[in-house]
């Protein structure tokens, strides 16, 4: 088992960075997906952007997106709305998708590096929201 | 009057209008504020909504409002397309065969329950919100009384407006704003704005 994960960030560079050194730590079992910017490469965020990196990340096991903040949120959890809505229709065709509620470098880290284990959507979600409490000074 | 296929598509149509001419003034209100993006993000987003119906002809006003919908979820890229494209589609889903006031009524409480849902604010955090919720409360009340499609229209268009004004001396709980703190103070909010003249849009294709 292998969980996927997407980064979605206003900005395809962050996004892109993010999950090169997730992926550094993880090692190149775990499908990093970055989702970032406008879907015509500006600032923002792009609900078919999203959609396409969760297929892309999806081995079958599920996909953990981690946001930065505010719109890419929004367009997360309203993404994950409609894949739900998807799931009702296609009888579980759909990828099952979790959003992680964890700062987006530290809570990827720490979910590639777990996912990289073969643990579940479940669990990885769980490393990535535990990075709150990993201080750092 | 109901909200028939062409009032809804007219809707839209007129809200993307004056969404375009009022564009400099909400980005105006971004730029003291938020990123300074709301009023191009939205007139896109809208654009995008237009394009849509033109796309999928709808059938139904339903139809109509969840095809505009999509098209602010897809184009717009800033926080206002999934909340308003979210709350279209609610609204479109919700609203049946009873396309009179009450019918209207209880399609725009579910676009405010969906925005509700995926924004997380509630009034008081100076958001569209603030403008959203006495406006709906205003269309659903003069509806009660007896009022038709366009009467709950105006009252609502009016609530809207009030709410906006009173997001000024409000404090940002919400987006970009709320990190400004006690900054935040002492202006209107773009998303409040942009909600209270998509209601006005309503009031004025609702018209005899």
């Amino acid at each position: 088992m292998t969980v996927g994960i997407v980064l979605v960030s206003h900005s395809a560079a962050l996004a892109a960075a993010t999950a090169e050194v997730s992926g550094t730590l993880s090692g190149p079992a775990v499908r990093l997906e970055p989702a970032g910017g406008t879907d015509d490469g500006g600032m923002g965020t792009s609900i078919e952007l999203i959609r396409s990196a969760v297929s892309k990340a999806d081995a079958g096991d599920g996909v953990l997106i981690l946001m930065d903040m505010g719109s890419s949120v929004l367009t997360a959890k309203t993404l994950q709305a409609d894949l739900e809505d998807a799931n009702l229709e296609d009888d579980g065709g759909t990828p099952l998708v979790r959003l992680a509620d964890a700062p987006f470098v530290e809570g990827a880290v720490a979910a590639a590096v777990l996912a990289s284990t073969g643990a579940d959507l479940e669990a990885v979600a769980q490393s990535a929201e535990q990075a709150w409490s990993m201080r750092k000074l | 009057m109901t909200l028939d296929t062409a009032t809804a598509v007219a809707w839209i149509t007129r809200a993307a209008e004056i969404i375009r001419a009022d564009e400099s003034r909400l980005t105006g209100l971004d730029a003291a504020i938020g990123d300074g993006d709301h009023g191009a993000n939205l007139a896109r987003g809208l654009a995008a909504a237009v394009t849509s119906l033109e796309e999928t002809q709808p059938e139904s006003p339903g139809k109509a409002l969840m095809a505009a919908g999509r098209g602010l979820v897809a184009k717009t890229g800033g926080a206002s397309g999934p909340l308003y494209g979210t709350g279209f589609r609610r609204a479109g889903k919700e609203l049946g065969d009873g396309t009179d006031a009450t019918g209207v009524g209880d399609a725009l409480e579910a676009m405010l329950r969906g925005i509700e849902e995926i924004g997380g604010a509630v009034q008081g955090d100076k958001t569209m919100i603030d403008a959203l919720a006495p406006a709906v409360a205003a269309f659903q009340e003069a509806a009660g009384n007896g009022a038709d499609l366009h009467a709950a229209a105006v009252a609502a268009a009016d609530a809207a407006e009030a709410g906006l004004a009173a997001t000024v001396p409000l404090q940002a709980r919400k987006g970009r704003a709320s990190y400004l703190g006690p900054r935040s103070v002492g202006h209107e909010d773009p998303g409040a704005a942009s909600t209270a003249l998509i209601m006005r849009a309503l009031a004025e294709v609702t018209a005899p």
